[in-house]
């Protein structure tokens, strides 16, 4: 049975939401650092502010850092209790839950702008790509894509962002 | 890392590594406290096997941040990540052994005398299964090369 509504192709194109982070801490960087370089230590750039930039190099997130995690400063609508969801999207646009139980990242593609720095208020600005639809080995799967545009305070592009959800 | 070239001396056919390792709990628990990822699928076994796998996998999202890793650390104070595509096929279990590779593929030389890799880019297991397949480009600054506006990222 298809999963695929006619209400769920004209949504495609739709905005799903925005956020604007809260000003991004120097903690925020190091933590995230020291989370994906663990068990290794992360560079020093990344942890120690001070020394970075006496030695000439900016203290920037790295290029993946999400400054969404936990709580936003602003958001379009509250979306934070439906974090993990499979049904979140479809409630986002208004359309009816399609009851899935297990949602898995298919694939994520970036393109990155300027830097994130200390102090810095992003904006995200998500929109639905695609959805489609296709057999699997636990059934019937729904792919859908999202893009989200990245900009900072002064409206440079930081990250645009493509990401694939698989929901079964 | 293991290398047989660097950012200077990038041909295609080039290739960089981060070398062997596992992941579990302990690293999967620290970046869901980062990325406020605490979903099931990732933080216990059952889980795993209620969505047709042998236990809990590895979030897509930390691989992602492992190719950044590994990326970074190849450019050193030379270059920049442009972009970086990933597609999540198979799952990364727990304890399970993997190295994220890279490829040197092309290399262009743009108008400012900097160079842009395109690389093919994978985290696979230890018997070379390619569990998330992707593509990264580089912007590889040439001494003298880079404009004045020219984007500037982190320096390691």
């Amino acid at each position: 049975m298809p999963l695929l509504t006619e209400a769920m192709r004209a949504a495609v194109g739709s905005l799903i939401d925005w956020r604007v982070s809260y000003p991004v801490d120097e903690s925020d960087i190091r933590r995230w650092a020291l989370a994906v370089y663990y068990p290794s230590a992360p560079p020093a750039v990344f942890t120690d502010r001070a020394s970075a930039e006496a030695s000439g190099v900016e203290f920037v997130a790295p290029e993946e850092f999400n400054p969404f995690a936990w709580a936003v400063a602003e958001c379009m609508r509250a979306t934070a209790s439906r974090r993990g969801d499979p049904d979140a999207l479809e409630c986002m646009l208004g359309l009816p839950p399609l009851a899935f139980t297990t949602q898995l990242n298919g694939g994520t593609s970036a393109q990155y702008g300027e830097n994130i720095r200390v102090g810095e208020v992003i904006r995200a600005e998500s929109r639905l790509t695609s959805y489609s639809e296709r057999d699997g080995r636990v059934g019937r799967m729904l792919f859908s894509v999202t893009t989200a545009t990245w900009t900072n305070q002064r409206g440079e592009l930081v990250r645009t962002e493509r990401a694939t959800s698989i929901r079964y | 890392m293991i290398a047989n070239c660097t950012p200077e001396s990038a041909q295609p056919g080039g290739t960089f590594s981060a070398g062997l390792r596992s992941s579990g709990f302990a690293e999967w628990n620290r970046f869901a406290a980062v990325n406020d990822e605490f979903i099931p699928l990732h933080m216990g076994d059952e889980a795993g096997r209620v969505a047709g796998y042998p236990g809990a996998i590895a979030m897509g999202r930390l691989q992602w941040s492992w190719a950044h890793n590994l990326l970074r650390a190849w450019l050193g104070t030379d270059g920049r990540i442009a972009s970086v595509s990933m597609q999540f096929r198979r799952p990364l279990l727990r304890d399970a052994m993997f190295d994220i590779r890279a490829h040197i593929d092309v290399v262009r030389l743009v108008d400012t005398g900097d160079q842009i890799l395109d690389l093919t880019i994978g985290l696979e297991n230890e018997s070379g299964e390619i569990l998330a397949p992707g593509t990264a480009t580089l912007h590889v600054f040439t001494p003298g090369g880079s404009v004045a506006g020219s984007p500037q990222r982190a320096q390691l």
